[in-house]
């Protein structure tokens, strides 16, 4: 092994590092052809046609400029999501509450921009405000789980899960109750933040900008956690707690800066809700992107970056299950089966990596 | 508050705690089995769902609502195999495929499910034990269904079992290590799968409490999450069957406070008293979780605790 | 044209019902290309929920029949930019030109927007929300005024109580479930002076179990009529049979459910305004911006009388309808709330738009709305 590196370092890293990343694709790639091919037998049972369903498929989530677009913006807030699971999951977390982060960060960006607004602070400074109140309250909301897990001993998972419901009561009750605005007959809300205030789309599309943050949040997550003393701290912590803690790290401050970054993620999602679709916070904020964003993690190994294709590929499934309803005359619950057994298939994949001898590095003929 | 509210709010609670409870039972104690056997599967919402589709649909097709439980236990089997055995394949997460057999099972019970949210199914008959009581609330609460006390017998033959028997020993060994299990002769994988099946099924079961006794309707908003915080549950009951009961009732009795206080004209701020069964259990987490005891009850190879 | 759009639709008709299977090219599913309406309608729950959407999707049948429209559907869309895309989606992919978008939450900011953006297309929302002074000229309102079958609902069960509390299982403190609380009331008070009602409010459109135990509190609380606002009140109903009280319907008929305790039910008429929207269609006609009405224009209905209807509950709840038919004002007033101000200043004709606004419960109904 030495000898080989020593003879020709660099061919072989190029070799090594293409052949994991032609495993990389391949696997999750043919996991996906095979649910294809599962999901094709259950409607040949159905009597529908297969060919149909993923040509819909293909033209709702893909086919047009509004189909990707479509595509794209139900991915924002699953990018965001996915995010606020993958970093507590690096220090080891299994952090299910990212739906209450969101209810509450977009929650509270609407809660403070009601003074801003009234009292005409300029949309420049009470934009940020809002976002930085989003999250802030989600960070420090998520945060309280991660403290809770250090000092207390606390499982996150339960109390993270608990935690969302009592977020969604919080907004429950404040949106029906003083921060009603009275205008909202039939639809509870806080004042609508207006026009002014609220996150217009990228140019030329009809993006929000949730999108492009999301994107950047991943790159800037990835670097975090790849390239850092703190990233590698974290990941150490998520290997073996008990060696972090014989080596001095600060695994209190990172469990609790891990879940508050999560926390943030989601609490931006929920700020992206209500300034660039809603308009104000009411209960349509609980739209179960938190949950979603679990799987899309997981998929995507808790990689950063790699959360963000993952989440279109949500999208573009969301997108196109309208179109496959309204065109096949199949309920809803389609795309719920589709999305199941794409799960299923691609986490069992995981057990393929490393098996493939094509895709593992070639000493033995290198060396000749 | 006089006497006569709080009398009324007490028996709601007791009422709460022992219809509401059942399907938690069921589900927490299918996970605790799961999860002495080193095995985490998040996704018996999944079986819960389809387990009261599926008990429904038999219900209305048979005429018979004990098939339809034992239908739904099956559906529960499958979905749990399916776990075990997906999880048995190296590197692959059990938390990840227990969130993906969620999505699969709830998918399959909404997409078959469909013709039977307008039919009415048999359901299962309630013992009615409170005929002695004058009071109509006091009876109604104690109408029990029966598999009320088959999840309480459950819960006392496993807690016997794992303290006492060959097969909770082998069962625990699996689950606090696995070259233990190794060195006695144990399959590990084949024991897990068992567990997992086993499991899944006490979850259909619970599914089939959902859909043919209370609220005993089949519809697709039936579960809300309940099979979720049941799993959630188990670590709050400290892997402990008896405790699974005791946190199965306690959360039922909470979820009654929030409809009993409106009852009696109790309504401001009702949607913290709704979440109560959630704020009680955090608070009694936080109270009285330390790191150190519950660590030590966890099975060493579950990777939530690990 | 009509003649074209028949035949196709009996293919696509062929198709749907399983015949055509694999072999059948992309060309053969449902296509809407061919009528000169194609209609998209968006559903926010299944749309055999046996409750709110089933309503609207039986009535959408109708819509069906007219030679000249196409209609698709979507259902379980929810409330957020997900309705946006879905109907953006109707338009772009499958060149929808009318909208009917039946939940609440789709409104503002979702049909508004849409209708600032695609000034060709037609859209209609079921929430009497249109405003004609602020909204686009190609959006519109269809609503159904069900609080007056709820008031018949309210004078059949004053004359059925005994203990005169009847308990009411309500989602959400909006105008319109409120409007069906006070009616209710109303309804029992006009018969029976001593009626007051207990309302709980579950907090959700659809959440069974809290539904249950809430029918069970109110039955425990010593309530012996119930009756329900929420999406599917299959479960409110089943347990208030369970429990040997009387029941009230909501949204559809709930009758074989109780075939000891079922009084009646409020029931929406959606055919009325869809059988008049499909009229137009067939005309060439354009919708009107707003359409609205209950009893006097064929809009609502009661389900016929259960066996828990008493001869003189009947009686009076016939008599009631006959006086809704001709106008009769529900909201007579001075009115009190619950908290003892006067909140019903004068007498509000039926269709008054200050009672949309209701933010209240009566005197006589014990709960609160925060």
């Amino acid at each position: 092994m030495t000898a080989v590196t020593t003879d020709t370092p660099v061919r072989l890293t190029d070799s090594t590092k293409l052949r994991a990343w032609a495993e990389a694709v391949a696997i999750p790639v043919g996991a996906l052809l095979v649910s294809a091919l599962i999901f094709s037998l259950f409607l040949l049972l159905l009597g529908k046609s297969p060919v149909d369903y993923f040509q819909l498929l293909w033209r709702g989530g893909f086919g047009t400029s509004f189909s990707i677009q479509n595509t794209l913006q139900r991915a924002a807030p699953l990018i965001l999501c996915g995010l606020a699971f993958a970093i507590p999951a690096q220090i080891g977390l299994t952090m299910i509450g990212a739906e209450g982060a969101l209810v509450l960060g977009g929650f509270s960006a609407a809660a403070i921009a009601v003074p801003l607004v009234s009292g005409g602070v300029p949309s420049i400074l009470t934009m940020p405000l809002m976002a930085l109140a989003a999250m802030a309250v989600g960070g420090a909301w998520i945060g309280i789980v991660g403290w809770l897990r250090h000092a207390r001993g606390v499982n996150e998972t339960i109390s993270s899960l608990l935690m969302t419901y009592i977020a969604i009561a919080i907004m429950n009750f404040f949106v029906e109750g003083a921060l009603r605005d009275p205008g909202s007959a039939n639809k509870p809300s806080t004042m609508p933040i207006g026009e002014d205030y609220m996150v217009g789309s990228i140019p030329g599309t009809d993006i929000h900008w949730g999108l492009a943050a999301g994107i950047v949040l991943a790159i800037a997550l990835q670097v975090l956690m790849t390239r850092t003393t703190f990233g590698f701290g974290a990941r150490v912590t998520g290997g073996n707690p008990r060696a972090a803690l014989a080596q001095g790290l600060p695994v209190g401050t990172l469990v609790v800066a891990c879940t508050a970054i999560a926390g943030a993620c989601a609490g931006l999602a929920g700020y992206y809700e209500v300034a660039a679709i809603h308009g104000q916070a009411n209960a349509s904020l609980v739209a179960g992107y938190g949950f979603t964003g679990i799987l899309v993690s997981f998929l995507a190994r808790h990689n950063p970056v790699v959360v963000v294709p993952v989440a279109i590929m949500f999208g573009s499934i969301a997108a196109s299950g309208g179109l496959i309803q309204r065109r096949m005359d199949m309920p809803d619950a389609t795309a719920l089966v589709l999305q199941g057994i794409i799960f299923v298939v691609l986490l069992t994949s995981e057990t393929l990596y490393g098996r493939f001898a094509i895709f593992q590095p070639r000493t033995g003929t290198e060396r000749t | 508050m006089s006497d006569g509210i709080l009398a009324t709010i007490l028996i709601s609670m007791l009422g709460g705690a022992i219809r509401v409870s059942t399907p938690f039972m069921f589900v927490a104690l299918g996970e605790t089995l799961t999860e002495k056997s080193g095995r985490i599967n998040l996704g018996l919402e999944g079986n819960l769902v389809l387990g009261a589709m599926v008990a429904y649909a038999v219900s209305y097709h048979t005429g018979n609502p004990w098939l339809g439980v034992l239908a739904a236990g099956v559906s529960g089997v499958f979905l749990g195999s399916m776990h075990g055995l997906i999880c048995s394949l190296p590197r692959v997460n059990d938390i990840a495929v227990g969130i993906a057999m969620m999505s699969f099972g709830t998918g399959v019970a909404f997409f078959f499910g469909k013709p039977y949210i307008q039919p009415s199914a048999p359901r299962l008959e309630a013992l009615p034990l409170g005929g002695w009581s004058d009071n109509a609330g006091l009876r109604q609460a104690l109408d029990i269904n029966p598999l009320f006390f088959v999840g309480i017998l459950v819960a006392l033959v496993m807690w016997w079992a794992f303290a006492n028997s060959r097969w909770g020993l082998i069962v625990r060994m699996t689950g606090d290590s696995e070259p233990a299990a190794r060195a006695m002769g144990v399959q590990p994988y084949q024991v897990r799968i068992a567990s997992t099946a086993i499991g899944g099924f006490l979850a259909g079961v619970g599914g089939a409490f959902l859909s043919l006794s209370y609220p005993g309707s089949w519809n697709e908003g039936l579960s809300s999450g309940q099979g979720l915080m049941a799993v959630a549950l188990v670590i709050f009951a400290r892997w402990n069957p008896l405790r699974c009961i005791v946190a199965a009732l306690l959360f039922g009795a909470a979820g009654a406070i929030g409809p009993a206080l409106q009852s009696v004209g109790i309504s401001q701020g009702y949607y913290f008293f709704n979440a109560a069964p959630y704020i009680l259990t955090l608070f009694i987490m936080i109270a009285s979780a330390r790191s150190s005891s519950s660590a030590r009850e966890a099975p060493g190879e579950l990777s939530i605790t690990k | 044209m009509a003649n074209y759009g028949v035949s196709r639709r009996t293919l696509l008709k062929a198709g749907a019902a399983g015949l055509a299977s694999t072999a059948l090219p992309l060309g053969a599913m449902r296509s809407a290309q061919a009528a000169d309406v194609i209609l998209g309608a968006v559903y926010v729950g299944p749309r055999d929920d046996f409750g709110w959407n089933q309503a609207h999707a039986v009535a959408m049948d109708i819509l069906k029949g007219v030679p000249n429209v196409e209609v698709i559907e979507e259902e379980n869309v929810p409330e957020t930019d997900a309705v946006a895309k879905s109907m953006e989606s109707m338009i772009n992919l499958d060149g929808a030109n009318l909208i009917l978008a039946t939940s609440f939450g789709y409104y503002n900011p979702f049909v508004v927007d849409l209708a600032k953006k695609y000034p060709d297309v037609q859209f209609r929302h079921a929430a009497p929300l249109w405003n004609a002074d602020t909204d686009p000229k190609n959006a519109g309102s269809y609503f159904c005024y069900l609080n007056q079958a709820h008031y018949v609902d309210g004078v059949a069960a004053g004359l059925s109580t005994t203990t005169n509390k009847i308990g009411f299982v309500a989602a959400k403190p909006i105008p319109t479930v409120l409007s069906n609380i006070n009616s209710v009331l109303l309804g029992a008070r006009s018969v029976n002076p001593e009626a007051t009602v207990q309302v709980i409010f579950t907090g959700e459109w659809s959440m069974p179990v809290r539904e249950a135990e809430a029918a069970n509190a109110l039955a425990d609380a010593g309530c012996d009529v119930l009756t329900c606002h929420v999406d599917g009140p299959k479960v409110v109903i089943e347990t208030a049979e369970a429990r040997g009280v009387k029941s009230c319907g909501h949204n559809a008929s709930q009758a074989p459910l109780a075939p000891k305790g079922f009084i009646t039910g409020a029931e929406y008429k959606w055919e009325t305004i869809y059988t008049m929207y499909a009229d137009l269609l067939a005309a060439g006609e354009e919708l009107p911006n707003f359409v609205a009405g209950g009893y006097h224009n064929d809009m609502v209905r009661n389900t016929p009388y259960g066996a828990g209807a008493t001869p003189e509950a009947i009686k009076a709840a016939d008599a009631a309808i006959e006086a809704l038919k001709a106008e009769e004002p529900i909201y007579v007033g001075p009115l009190k709330d619950n908290k003892g101000n006067v909140v019903i200043d004068k007498t509000y004709d039926n269709y008054d738009p200050t009672l949309d606004g209701m933010n209240y419960l009566l005197e006589g109904v014990s709960g609160s709305i925060t």
